[in-house]
């Protein structure tokens, strides 16, 4: 039986722009397309086999090695630090991990800043790196809300193109670090699936380069 | 008795071969005890994989941990002797947080420490019994080997601020590339010199493969015998060792603590390494010890992966008995079933989840 390649791909549009640029590069599988609830597909002919996985969770399966490959945001790397090799910046799904407040927020620096966030670990790290004393709350959704009704003094959250921030009242107060999807290996798929691992970096990279 | 009559699982089995392996190349076994002062890991918590330990008061008033760690032990039991050598291996539970979550495993470890002169024979020797304790595993397996002193080499060359040499060895520990590139450019550093970084983050090669290349692609850039000396270490593995050697720059350990060789085993099938090690001259330097040091561990827990064991049955007969069965015909069946190499189990009630193969039944 041929080994296969498992890729997880994050579902939603950036797995589809994912696959997209997958395909342009030569590792198609046509079943995909198909509409229907199917999760798993594969090309048995080049090897491949794709799965459709929660955005968040694509590092989990490839640091667990339930995929070899996979695509996730640089938001989840930085928040989950998994033990992954990064290969590619697909610069795919760009936005920003940003630190935002409402308009005339002033940082009092007597206080303890009340920063609520998805991303514990990585305002967590920003502060640390500042040296900047904090109180995290951890939220899963809804974060804008927060400053406005005084749950926190800034929030910590993936800005895209700011609308959302806007249209609650809040401005982006300083920027963290770019995102954008990376394509990520497993470290024991990378020693013995080097060969059509390295076939598919090259591959994509020199589609982005076109 | 052989193994297989001592009915070994599989982690028991690889314990075994590794114990036998090690003992054939002169080690001998350091038993320590279960606990260890607290105070050993928290001036040395920066080796320790994760900083938390499991602490409690003895009768006396010492604050004391349970193992989260074997190598400080160690270092910390035997004595300083650097012209000579010691060799020890050792087969020790450690109690460590698992990674995603917030409680402690026990983990199952084996691995063997030198102490003392530690020439290239040695490391030779090390790193060829690292391989043969993944062939012990598995075929399927490969050593990865890097030099931090390589690296460590090629950042001073490049002037590299210490605060950034940091984000370096991290970047190459990822392959990744992309992120080398936007460093190097915040570093001013020229195009050279950045191609240079990212090509050292994407080697993964055979020896004689790579070092050639190395060769060329660090001249001038590091101390010649630096390299040599890797050479020559690597070309002493015996041929079916250097099948299994990759040198790959993405095994970084902390450069506080070790120098030079460092390692990780990888076998297929398994998600994370399964070996890791190194020359820690650094650490024993931090302990005011004046021995070098090499080692590596194996971690049994991370093995899991490879055996499915899928028992059809929990036993092979169950034997049910009542009050009025007589003890001596229940007994004698029994020894009957297990003298033909079986499992039995006898009870007057059968459990509801037990599977079985046959039921005897020594009711009325």
């Amino acid at each position: 039986m041929k080994t296969m390649l498992n890729v997880a791909l994050p579902k939603g549009r950036l797995g589809e722009k994912v696959y997209a640029m997958f395909e342009k590069s030569g590792f198609e599988c046509p079943s995909i397309k198909e509409n229907n609830r199917k999760l798993i597909f594969e090309n048995e002919e080049i090897g491949v086999r794709y799965f459709w996985v929660k955005p968040s969770d694509v590092a989990i399966y490839v640091e667990r090695g339930a995929a070899d490959i996979g695509v996730a945001g640089k938001d989840i790397l930085l928040e989950y630090t998994p033990d992954v090799y990064e290969l590619l910046d697909l610069n795919l799904g760009k936005c920003k991990m940003a630190v935002a407040a409402k308009a005339d927020f002033r940082d009092d620096k007597q206080r303890t800043l009340k920063v609520a966030t998805k991303f514990t670990n990585i305002a967590q790290q920003h502060y640390l790196s500042k040296g900047r004393d904090i109180d995290i709350i951890h939220l899963n959704g809804s974060i804008e809300i927060a400053p406005i009704l005084g749950l926190s003094d800034v929030i910590v959250d993936i800005v895209e193109t700011g609308t959302t921030l806007k249209e609650n009242n809040l401005e982006v107060k300083e920027t963290i670090v770019p995102i954008s999807a990376r394509l990520i290996s497993n470290k024991t798929s990378y020693k013995f699936k080097s060969e059509l691992i390295n076939k598919i970096v090259t591959e994509i990279s020199a589609l982005l380069e076109a | 008795m052989n193994k297989n009559e001592m009915n070994l699982n599989f982690n028991e089995e690889v314990v075994f071969k590794l114990r036998s392996l090690f003992e054939k190349y002169g080690f001998s076994q350091y038993k320590m005890n279960k606990f260890e002062e607290y105070d050993l890991y928290a001036r040395n918590k920066d080796f320790l994989i994760s900083d938390s330990v499991i602490t409690f008061t003895d009768t006396n008033g010492k604050l004391m941990a349970l193992k989260p760690d074997v190598t400080l032990s160690i270092i910390k039991n035997t004595d300083d002797l650097p012209t000579t050598l010691q060799k020890v291996y050792y087969n020790e539970n450690v109690y460590r947080i698992a990674k995603g979550t917030n409680t402690f495993k026990e983990i199952m470890q084996v691995g063997l420490e030198c102490f003392g002169d530690i020439d290239s024979y040695r490391i030779s020797e090390v790193i060829t019994l690292a391989c043969k304790s993944l062939t012990s595993i598995s075929d399927a397996s490969v050593l990865d080997i890097s030099h931090l002193g390589i690296i460590n080499g090629v950042c001073d060359s490049f002037n590299i601020p210490s605060y950034a040499k940091k984000e370096i060895f991290k970047y190459i520990s990822e392959k990744n590339t992309h992120e080398l590139n936007s460093l190097c450019n915040k570093l001013d550093l020229n195009e050279e010199n950045a191609e240079t970084l990212k090509a050292l983050a994407s080697i993964s090669g055979k020896a004689d493969m790579v070092i050639p290349y190395l060769c060329e692609l660090l001249d001038g850039i590091i101390d010649k015998e630096l390299l040599s000396d890797f050479n020559n270490i690597l070309n002493s593995l015996n041929d079916e060792i250097k099948e299994m050697v990759r040198i790959d720059f993405s095994v970084v350990s902390d450069t506080h603590f070790y120098n030079a060789i460092v390692f990780k085993g990888f076998i297929n099938g398994v998600p994370v390494s399964v070996l890791s090690g190194g020359q820690y001259d650094k650490l024993l330097q931090k302990m005011k010890r004046k021995s070098g040091a090499i080692g590596f561990a194996v971690y049994l827990d991370a093995l899991d992966r490879l055996v499915e064991v899928k028992k059809e049955y929990d036993v092979d007969t169950v034997i049910v008995y009542d009050n009025n069965t007589d003890l001596a015909v229940l007994s004698n069946k029994v020894q009957e079933i297990q003298k033909n190499g079986q499992s039995v189990f006898a009870c007057k009630v059968i459990p509801s989840e037990l599977k079985y193969r046959e039921l005897l039944k020594l009711t009325d």
